[in-house]
C-alpha cells in the first residue's frame, strides 16, 4: 500500500470529504510525526507502535572500498517500536 | 526536555489543518493507523513517501537462552515489523536533533 493507496480508502469511508481534504489530513499526520521527533519528541500510538530518536555515538568509520578511516560524527536517527497489539495480529492472536 | 505525543496530537494536527470536529479528526487519525495496520496484518508493505516504509518479515524459528538462568527455550518462527525511515526523515531527524558543539 502507498500513500496515494491510503488516501483513496479515507476518500471512500467519508464521501461527505473533499479528495484534496484527505490528502492534506493524511499528510499532516506524518508530517506531525516527522516534526515531534525533528525536536527529539516521542510519538506513542497504543496498540500501532512508537516512534522515537535514538542517539548514534560517533565512531570511527571506513570508507568499505578504499579502507580509508573517516570520523563519522554523532547523530540522531528515526526508531520505530511495533505496539503489542500490531504485534500479536501479525501472528494471528488477536 | 522532550515529551510523548499521541493520538491526541495527531488529532489536534489534524484539526488545525481541515475544519472537522475534534472528534471527526480523531476518527481519522485512527482510520488512518487502521488501514495501515490491516495492509501490514496482510502481509503487505506500506510505503509512505517521503516518510518511510514498514514491511513485514518472516523469521524462523531459532532456539534462545534466557539471559538470566542460561535456560535454553525455543523460539517459534514469527512475523515482524520493520520500518524503514526515508531519507527525508532521517535528515531532519538529524538536523534538528543536531547538539552544537
Amino acid at each position: 500500500m502507498i500513500r496515494s493507496e491510503l488516501i483513496q480508502k479515507i476518500a471512500d469511508e467519508n464521501p461527505h470529504l473533499f479528495q484534496r481534504d484527505v490528502e492534506r489530513i493524511v499528510n499532516a499526520i506524518f508530517e506531525e510525526i516527522i516534526e515531534a521527533l525533528s525536536r527529539g519528541d516521542r510519538v506513542e500510538l497504543r496498540g500501532f507502535g512508537a516512534f522515537s530518536v535514538k542517539k548514534r555515538d560517533a565512531r570511527t568509520g571506513r570508507n568499505p572500498r578504499t579502507g580509508e578511516s573517516v570520523e563519522v560524527e554523532e547523530k540522531h536517527v528515526p526508531f520505530f517500536k511495533t505496539g503489542k497489539l500490531l504485534r500479536d495480529r501479525l501472528n494471528g492472536n488477536a | 526536555m522532550s515529551k510523548t505525543l499521541t493520538r491526541m496530537d495527531l488529532s489536534e494536527a489534524v484539526f488545525r489543518e481541515v475544519g472537522l470536529s475534534r472528534n471527526e479528526s480523531a476518527q481519522l487519525v485512527e482510520s488512518v493507523l487502521n488501514h495501515m495496520s490491516d495492509a501490514l496484518v496482510r502481509g503487505e508493505t506500506v510505503k509512505i513517501s517521503s516518510f518511510g516504509t514498514f514491511s513485514v518479515r518472516d523469521k524462523a524459528a531459532r532456539v534462545g537462552r534466557n539471559p538470566k538462568t542460561g535456560e535454553e527455550v525455543p523460539i517459534l518462527p514469527r512475523r515482524v515489523l520493520t520500518f524503514r525511515p526515508s531519507h527525508l526523515m532521517k535528515d531532519r531527524v538529524a538536523a534538528g536533533n543536531k547538539t552544537e558543539a
